[in-house]
């Protein structure tokens, strides 16, 4: 049952992250990450929300399932090693530092609304 | 948009669950206490980030013209919900909260270096892989 959770959740979260990626970048052009950035964002947010109030099998679909599913490493790293090699190493820093100051908010503002609705 | 995407996103999801149960299954055979360091979740994103590597750069630069749903099924779908960015950023989280701020700093770095240097590492050696190859292929 606890597979069938993640797997379910997985199912959801990939192709969200793909059609969200694509979504994005769609609008704003093809320079920077911003689909990558807005995935792996709004993952953390969410995956801190269930953290803080959520019962296991709930974290174990929308948590271990689509949060894991929906946000990346690796798309994460190829994408700032690209911006490296072609010479754009100012906005591969600008990825890591937004990726990670984006990433850490969002999962303490998940946080933070998930105490404040639920206690 | 989503014209003529349904295949694609089938691929996606498809490649997605088994990425993430490989996830799920590790963390299950290696699981990590609640204020322990995040091992488990480093190496698999540090793994997913090699594996990207090689796979990106055969698909990409490879000899062969690749089946076209071949790099959403194993980028975008296995190693996309292999590795995972918001178990990262929780983790850390949980470390701060459980007042280890060093630790939370030191997995942090230690994730991000580990998984830019493994996928850097993986696509050079595979890039050195193939035109080796393809020198191979020419003076034959």
């Amino acid at each position: 049952m606890n597979w069938l959770l993640v797997a379910v959740g997985a199912a959801v979260g990939a192709p969200l992250r793909y059609l969200t990626d694509r979504a994005v970048q769609y609008r704003t052009g093809f320079a920077f990450p911003w689909g990558t950035l807005t995935v792996n964002a709004g993952g953390c947010a969410l995956l801190g929300l269930l953290t803080a109030v959520a019962p296991p099998d709930v974290r174990l679909l929308l948590g271990t399932g689509l949060c894991g599913a929906l946000t990346t490493y690796s798309t994460f790293s190829f994408e700032t090693l690209k911006l490296a090699e072609n010479g754009a190493r100012g906005a591969a820093l600008g990825n890591v530092a937004l990726s990670l100051g984006a990433g850490l908010a969002a999962v303490y503002a998940g946080a933070g609304i998930g105490h404040a609705i639920w206690g | 948009m989503l014209r003529g995407q349904g295949r694609v996103v089938a691929a996606v999801a498809a490649g997605g669950v088994f990425g993430a149960c490989a996830r799920y299954g590790l963390g299950l055979w290696w699981p990590t206490a609640r204020d322990g360091f995040p091992w488990t979740t480093l190496l698999v994103n540090a793994v997913g980030c090699a594996a990207i590597g090689v796979v990106l750069v055969v698909l990409t630069e490879g000899p062969r013209v690749p089946h076209p749903l071949l790099r959403p099924f194993l980028a975008t779908g296995v190693l996309g919900g292999f590795t995972t960015f918001s178990t990262y950023a929780v983790d850390a989280q949980q470390l701060f909260d459980h007042g280890l701020p060093g630790r939370a700093v030191l997995y942090l770095g230690g994730t991000l270096l580990a998984a830019l240097g493994a996928v850097w590492a993986a696509s050079g050696a595979t890039r050195a892989v193939l035109s080796a190859r393809a020198g191979r292929g020419a003076g034959a």
